[in-house]
């Protein structure tokens, strides 16, 4: 259940940007959170009213903005989407690929009052 | 329609959603709350992780700093970790100064038999905490103050899920799969064999009794992980030792000259 660990981060980051922009209260929280990044948005949702309860952000809405998995096919050389780190390539069915995207776990933006 | 996640405008362009509503979407946040009065959006743009980096990068540059390779072991409970260290320390602790960190839940039991090897061991108990995290491996290491060019092995929390995520600021993470476990786990959790550089396929002396498909298994982790270096041996019985401790000198030996080159 490392998604409450990290959620803790995320309240982190809130509370620097908080004391940095100066903002009393956060309305709504946009997470960026890619398909390869080993996190499940549906955990983190469950810890989201918990951990910022009595923070700046109790209350708030979150927003999950999923990033498809992007990787780069060794063999055929084409850049392609994957959903999960062993599927094939797409286009020659190759297993030998480079993931290049779709790794982010970001708090990417606040809306705030 | 609003643009991040598609939920449903008001007429006034303020959009609205359920209260604790999780919403998934693919466009990027953008000006879609410009007619918002009372609010304004504050870009952050911050891996959730940065803390925890930050702590790995300092681990990381301390350990450089004295020639010490630190490996990351990790594994699901019950692969044989606590016993492939013993077996490791037993072969290796003549040759070069050795220094373990021990991460469980809950009891002293793992560090306690590490000790009793002769080697310097710290249990962090991480309570409810399911891994290890950077923070938490800096302060064991400068309590257990290792020496210039040593080996740092740090046991994770046996847990194929969430370590993998934690950078500590070790040289590369090692997967230990025992052939207990069932050939499909690298594709069960394929972001822990992404993550590690090396994969020990442990108690091998068992193979006989089971039925096991080693090459299907292999097959498996290099198809999360083109590169992964694997090596199969056995902690009771001693096979397939030589190549680890091999591969372990090698890697204190590049640790050696980078330090004496920096």
């Amino acid at each position: 259940m490392h998604e409450m660990s990290l959620m803790q981060d995320v309240l982190g980051i809130i509370e620097d940007a908080a004391r940095e922009k100066k903002f009393g209260r956060v309305k709504t929280v946009w997470l960026e959170i890619g398909a390869l990044s080993g996190v499940d948005p549906q955990a983190m949702n469950f810890c989201f009213d918990a951990v910022m309860q009595g923070s700046v952000a109790d209350g708030a809405d979150l927003v999950i903005l999923q990033k498809p998995g992007q990787a780069w096919c060794m063999k055929c050389g084409k850049q392609v989407e994957v959903s999960a780190r062993y599927d094939p390539c797409p286009v020659c069915g190759s297993l030998q690929l480079q993931v290049t995207g779709g790794t982010e776990m970001r708090v990417k933006e606040l809306e705030v009052e | 329609m609003c643009t991040v996640c598609g939920c449903g405008d008001k007429p006034d362009g303020r959009y609205r959603k359920v209260k604790g509503g999780l919403h998934f979407g693919l466009g990027a946040a953008g000006l879609h709350v410009a007619g918002m009065s009372q609010s304004r959006l504050v870009q952050v743009e911050r891996d959730i992780l940065s803390r925890n980096d930050g702590f790995a990068g300092r681990n990381r540059s301390m350990l450089a700093q004295h020639g010490i390779l630190a490996l990351n072991l990790v594994s699901s409970p019950g692969s044989g970790k606590t016993t492939l260290l013993t077996r490791t320390i037993e072969r290796l602790k003549g040759e070069v100064p050795i220094s373990v960190i021990e991460g469980d839940q809950e009891t002293s039991f793992d560090a306690d038999r590490i000790r009793e090897t002769g080697v310097p061991a710290i249990q962090i108990n991480t309570g409810k905490g399911c891994h290890l995290d950077a923070q938490m491996v800096g302060d064991g290491i400068r309590q257990l103050n290792p020496q210039q060019n040593s080996l740092l092995l740090i046991e994770n929390v046996g847990n194929l899920v969430c370590p993998a995520s934690f950078d500590l600021g070790e040289a590369c993470k090692v997967a230990i799969l025992s052939v207990t476990e069932g050939e499909d786990k690298p594709l069960k959790y394929p972001d822990m064999f992404h993550a590690a550089s090396v994969m020990l396929l442990n108690k091998i002396d068992l193979l006989p009794y089971l039925e096991f498909d080693v090459e299907k298994c292999l097959d498996y982790a290099r198809r999360v992980n083109p590169d992964i270096h694997i090596i199969r041996l056995s902690a009771k019985s001693g096979e397939g030792f030589p190549e680890w401790v091999e591969w372990i000198g090698h890697n204190l030996e590049v640790r050696r000259i980078e330090l004496e080159t920096a």
